[in-house]
C-alpha cells in the first residue's frame, strides 16, 4: 500500500459495538477512518454476546409457550425442543448482522484490517495476522481503543469447554444437557439459566450476593427470583463456590451457604461470574497509559492518559453493555471533531436490560441506591396483573416501578420486571433525557390496550392518582 | 391590526425590566412614538414608546412589576377588536391581578404559571419544576441543553447548595420557618431579626454577573505605585490656566490608560473560547456608584481622544449615569473599565472583571508620605493601583508591562497632553 493510504485522522482497534459505531460516526463527521479487528466484525456482541442469546431466548421463550399451548387453544401434540437448531438458528441471525456491518463500513469508507494491533508509538499500530506475522502498521493523528471483554475464569477451575463453559461454549452446544450448574446470577447467567431450563436442562444457579441480578432494584430481584423459582429453576443466593470436580464427564460443585457445604452435581459447569477488559493492546503499557482496577483510566470524553489516545466500551469499566460503548464511541468522536453540544455518557442515562422471560429492564438508581444518595423519594407501582394488554397475553406477571424525588419530581430510576420489559425501558430512557417528570409521562397518551400503559399508571402512581389500581 | 406591548430589551445586558408607571391608562387612545410608559432596567430608566397607534386595550404587568424581556405587557389595537387570540390562555388571571381598577392591592404574580404557559421559554419539565420551587425566574437563566434549552443543572447551578453537593437540591425554606426551627429546637441563641429587600432589576445583573465573573474568570493580580507629583502638578496648572475645563486625576488617568493600552493591545481583549479577541478601538467603562449599585458608562475611543475631550464627555457620561439616563449604547461596549475609588481614602483594593473584558484597573487614593529620593527624604505624592487580569488572555509579564506603561505615563505626563 501506498504510505498515505495507510495514513488516517482516526484509528479505531476493536470492531465490537463501541468501535464500529465509533468508526461510522467518524466517518460521518468527515474523518479518514481505519477499523482493526482480529476475529470478527460486531464483536462479542453481535457474535458471541447479546445478538445469538436473544435468538435462543426467542426459542425458548417459543418452547416454554407452546408448553402452554393448550391454554391458548392450540392442540400441540409431540412437542419436542431441539436445541442443536436453535443454536443453528442464532448462528445464522449472528452472522447475517455481521455482514449487515461489512456493508455499513463501506458504505462510509471505513478502511478495515484484519489483524491484531499493537503500538509501535502513540500515534502508530503494527498490525499482526493470527500467526503473529506483522502484516504492516498504520498511522493515525488519534487513535481509539475498544477491545471490549472476555469472560472472567476462575481460579483453580478448568475450563474445558465440554463439561466447564463459558458463555461462548454454552452458545454452541448440539445439545441441551440433562443438568447444569450456573455459577454467577449476573445477566448471563440469568439467561442462560432461562434458555436452558426451557430445553429441559435442570439449572441450579449459584450467586455470592443475597440477590440474583444484584445490581438490580431488590424488589424486582425479589420479584424475578420467585418468578424462576416457580418455573423451577434452582436458584442459591450468598453461595460461595468452594471447588469444581470434573471426573469421568461429569462434575461436581461444592459450595458453601454461610459455612453450610454441599455438592451440587451437574453434567455441565457455566462459569458466569463477569468479565474481565482486553486491556492486553500490545504496547500499551509501554506508553505509560493509565489504568485503573484492570480498565483503562478516562475523562468524560473518553481520552486516556496519554494524548491522542482515547478509550471506550467495556475496556474503561462497568457497565460492560453494547449501548454503552457505543454512546461513549460516539461521543469521543464528536468530542474530537469539536462539536458543540456533546455531553458526556450519564451512568443514570444507560438502561440495563435482562431477556431473560419474564424480562427485567431499568434506567437510572435503584430504590435503595436513591435512598443512600439522600433523595426523599416518591415510588409509584403498577403491576401488569392490572394491565388489561397484559392479561391479554396471559403475562402477568411483574411491574413497572418508577421512583421520583419528593421534592422536585425528577425521575431517579425506572424498573421494570415483565414482558417487554426491555422495550417499555425506553419510554423511560426518553423521559429522562428530556427531564421529563411523572407528570409528563402521565400526561403522555398511552395507546390502550398496551403493556405501555403501565408505565403511565406507574407514573400517576407516584403522584397517587393510578386510575386502575 | 392589534400590537403587542412586550417588554423591550434595552440593553444588551438587560433580562428584565420593571414597569416604572404607565402614562397611558387601558382604554386611552395612543398614538405611533407616543411614550406610554416608563421602564426601568438594570442600568437606567428609560422610556417606552408605542409602535403603533389604536387603544392601550389592556394592560398585563401594572407599575411596579417587573417582567422579563420578551413578555407581553400590554395590547394596543382597535376599540373593538378580538385581542384574545394575542393573550396567553392564563392571561385572565395576570389582567385581573394587573388591572389598575384595584389600585393598592397587592399584586399577586404567577411568575411560573406564565412562564410555563408563555411558552417562550424552553426548559425542561425537571428545570421548570425547580426554578417554581425555588422561585428562580427561568427567563433569567441561561440554558446548556440542547439548542440552549433551560436543563436542571442551570437552575440547580443557582442554587449553592445545590451546587455544592451536585445532585440534592433540598427546597430554600422561606426564613421565617428557619427561624422557628431555631426555636424549637432550643438553640441557646436568639434569632437574628432581619428583613428582606427585593432586588432591584440593577442589584439582580450586578450579583450575576459578578457572581459569573469571579465563578468563570481566572483573575490574578497586580499592584504598582505610581509617583503622582507631575501628574498634580499638570493638573494643578491645567486648573489654572482654564476656568471652564476641570480635569480630574480619573481623566488623565484614563489617557494613560487610552495610550498605554493602543501601545499594549493584548490587554486590549477578550477571551473567546476557541480565540481572544484583540480590540483595536479602546473603549474605557468608568465604574460610577449609584445608590442601588453600580454602572460603567463607556468612553467610546478614547485613543483618539485629547485630555480635554476625555474630560467632557467623562463628567456628561458620570453626570448622567447617577441620573440614571444613560442611552443603552452609553454602557455598553467597553473593552477596559477603571474603578477609582480613591476619593473614599482607599489606599488600594483588587476589582472584580467585567467580562467579556481582560482587565480592570483599581485605583487608590493619592497620599502624601516620606520617598527616599538621591539618597535624602522628601514628601512624594503615591497612588497605588492594582490591575486585575483574566490569565486565560493575559499573562501576568503581558499585565505587568502594560502596568509599567501607564506608571510611567503618569509620572511623565508631558506625553499624556502632547
Amino acid at each position: 500500500m501506498e504510505k498515505d493510504e495507510r495514513t488516517f485522522d482516526l484509528a479505531v482497534v476493536g470492531a465490537g459495538p463501541g468501535g464500529y459505531v465509533a468508526s461510522i460516526r467518524a466517518a460521518q463527521l468527515g474523518m479518514r477512518v481505519a477499523l482493526i479487528e482480529r476475529d470478527r466484525l460486531g464483536g462479542i456482541c453481535l457474535n458471541w454476546g447479546c445478538i445469538p442469546t436473544k435468538a435462543l431466548l426467542q426459542s425458548s421463550h417459543l418452547l416454554s409457550l407452546l408448553r402452554r399451548a393448550e391454554e391458548f387453544g392450540i392442540h400441540a401434540e409431540n412437542l419436542r425442543g431441539d436445541f442443536g437448531i436453535a443454536v443453528k438458528r442464532s448462528r445464522e441471525k449472528a452472522e447475517r448482522l455481521s455482514k449487515g456491518i461489512e456493508h455499513l463500513l463501506r458504505k462510509h469508507k471505513v478502511s478495515v484490517f484484519m489483524g491484531e494491533a499493537r503500538f509501535t508509538s502513540a500515534k502508530e499500530l503494527e498490525i499482526a495476522d493470527s500467526g503473529g506475522k506483522t502484516n504492516g502498521s498504520i498511522r493515525a493523528e488519534r487513535i481509539l481503543l475498544a477491545t471490549g471483554s472476555r469472560p472472567r475464569l476462575l481460579p483453580d477451575v478448568t475450563m474445558d469447554g465440554q463439561v466447564v463453559l463459558t458463555s461462548t461454549e454454552a452458545m454452541l452446544r448440539s445439545q441441551a444437557p440433562a443438568s447444569m450448574v450456573i455459577i454467577g446470577g449476573g445477566a448471563i447467567g440469568v439467561e442462560f439459566a432461562d434458555i436452558y431450563h426451557a430445553y429441559g436442562t435442570a439449572v441450579t444457579l449459584v450467586e455470592l450476593l443475597p440477590t440474583i441480578l444484584p445490581y438490580e432494584d431488590e424488589e424486582i430481584t425479589a420479584l424475578l427470583r420467585r418468578s424462576l423459582t416457580k418455573k423451577g429453576i434452582k436458584i442459591l443466593t450468598e453461595t460461595r463456590v468452594e471447588q469444581v470436580i470434573v471426573e469421568a464427564g461429569k462434575a461436581t460443585v461444592r459450595v458453601s451457604n454461610h459455612g453450610v457445604s454441599q455438592e451440587l452435581l451437574g453434567e455441565t459447569v457455566l462459569v458466569a461470574v463477569g468479565r474481565v477488559a482486553n486491556s492486553e493492546v500490545g504496547g500499551l503499557k509501554e506508553l505509560g497509559v493509565a489504568m485503573e482496577n484492570g480498565y483503562v483510566a478516562v475523562n468524560e470524553w473518553m481520552e486516556s492518559s496519554v494524548a491522542g489516545i482515547y478509550a471506550i466500551g467495556d475496556l474503561v469499566g462497568a457497565p460492560l453493555l453494547a449501548h454503552k460503548a457505543s454512546h461513549e464511541g460516539i461521543v469521543a468522536v464528536e468530542k474530537m471533531a469539536k462539536l458543540d453540544d456533546v455531553t458526556p455518557v450519564d451512568p443514570r442515562r444507560i438502561p440495563s436490560c435482562t431477556y431473560c422471560h419474564p424480562a427485567v429492564a431499568s434506567i437510572g438508581l435503584t430504590e435503595a441506591k436513591a435512598k443512600a444518595a439522600g433523595y426523599t423519594t416518591r415510588v409509584g407501582r403498577f403491576p401488569f396483573s392490572a394491565s388489561g394488554m397484559a392479561i391479554t397475553l396471559g403475562e402477568t406477571e411483574g411491574m413497572v416501578k418508577v421512583i421520583a424525588d419528593a421534592t422536585h419530581g425528577e425521575i431517579l430510576g425506572v424498573h421494570i420486571m415483565g414482558a417487554h420489559a426491555t422495550e417499555l425501558i425506553a419510554e423511560a430512557g426518553l423521559a429522562i433525557a428530556l427531564e421529563a417528570t411523572p407528570e409528563e409521562i402521565a400526561k403522555s397518551i398511552h395507546a390502550h390496550p398496551t403493556l405501555s400503559e403501565a408505565m403511565g399508571e406507574a407514573a400517576l402512581a407516584v403522584l397517587s392518582r393510578a386510575i386502575h389500581i | 391590526m392589534a400590537i403587542s406591548v412586550v417588554m423591550p430589551r434595552l440593553s444588551d445586558t438587560m433580562e428584565e425590566g420593571k414597569i416604572l408607571r404607565w402614562l397611558k391608562k387601558e382604554g386611552d387612545r395612543v398614538e405611533g412614538g407616543d411614550i406610554i410608559a416608563e421602564i426601568q432596567t438594570d442600568k437606567a430608566d428609560i422610556e417606552m414608546e408605542a409602535f403603533g397607534s389604536g387603544t392601550l386595550r389592556t394592560i398585563l404587568i401594572g407599575a411596579g412589576e417587573s417582567a422579563p424581556v420578551g413578555r407581553l405587557i400590554g395590547v394596543i389595537a382597535e376599540e373593538d377588536e378580538d385581542i384574545s387570540t394575542l393573550l396567553p390562555p392564563i392571561m385572565g388571571l395576570a389582567v385581573q391581578s394587573a388591572s389598575p381598577t384595584r389600585p393598592g392591592a397587592p399584586a399577586p404574580t404567577p411568575p411560573v404559571l406564565q412562564a410555563v404557559a408563555s411558552g417562550r421559554i424552553k426548559a425542561s419539565p425537571l428545570a421548570k419544576r425547580f426554578a417554581r420551587e425555588q422561585k428562580i425566574d427561568l427567563s433569567m437563566v441561561s440554558g446548556s441543553g440542547p439548542g440552549g434549552r433551560v436543563i436542571r443543572r442551570d437552575v440547580a447551578a443557582l442554587i449553592p447548595s445545590a451546587a455544592a453537593s451536585g445532585q440534592r437540591v433540598p427546597s430554600i425554606s422561606p426564613a421565617p420557618s428557619v427561624a422557628k426551627r431555631a426555636v424549637a429546637a432550643g438553640s441557646p441563641t436568639p434569632s437574628v431579626e432581619f428583613e428582606d429587600r427585593d432586588l432591584s432589576p440593577m442589584r439582580r445583573a450586578i450579583a450575576k454577573r459578578v457572581a459569573q465573573s469571579m465563578a468563570t474568570v481566572p483573575h490574578f493580580y497586580l499592584t504598582v505605585e505610581v509617583a503622582m507629583d507631575k501628574a498634580t502638578e499638570l493638573r494643578e496648572s491645567i486648573q489654572a490656566q482654564t476656568s471652564d475645563l476641570k480635569v480630574t486625576f480619573t481623566d488623565i488617568i484614563i489617557k494613560a490608560v487610552a495610550i498605554a493600552l493602543g501601545r499594549h493591545p493584548a490587554v486590549n481583549a477578550s477571551f473567546w473560547g476557541e480565540q481572544i479577541r484583540v480590540y483595536s478601538q479602546v473603549n474605557i467603562g468608568i465604574a460610577v456608584a449609584l445608590e442601588e449599585g453600580l454602572i460603567n458608562p463607556v468612553l467610546r475611543d478614547c485613543g483618539r481622544k485629547s485630555l480635554a475631550q476625555i474630560a467632557r464627555e467623562t463628567k456628561s457620561l458620570v453626570e448622567r449615569a447617577r441620573a440614571q439616563k444613560l442611552r443603552p449604547e452609553e454602557y455598553s461596549g467597553g473593552t477596559f473599565t477603571l474603578s477609582n475609588l480613591g476619593m473614599y481614602e482607599i489606599e488600594e483594593f483588587t476589582a472584580i472583571i467585567n467580562p467579556p473584558e481582560a482587565a480592570i484597573l483599581a485605583i487608590g487614593r493619592i497620599e502624601s508620605k516620606p520617598v527616599v529620593v538621591d539618597g535624602g527624604v522628601q514628601i512624594g505624592q503615591r497612588m497605588r493601583m492594582t490591575l486585575s487580569c483574566d490569565h486565560r488572555a493575559v499573562d501576568g509579564m503581558t499585565g505587568a508591562i502594560f502596568l509599567q506603561e501607564v506608571k510611567r505615563l503618569l509620572e511623565h505626563p508631558l506625553d499624556l497632553i502632547l
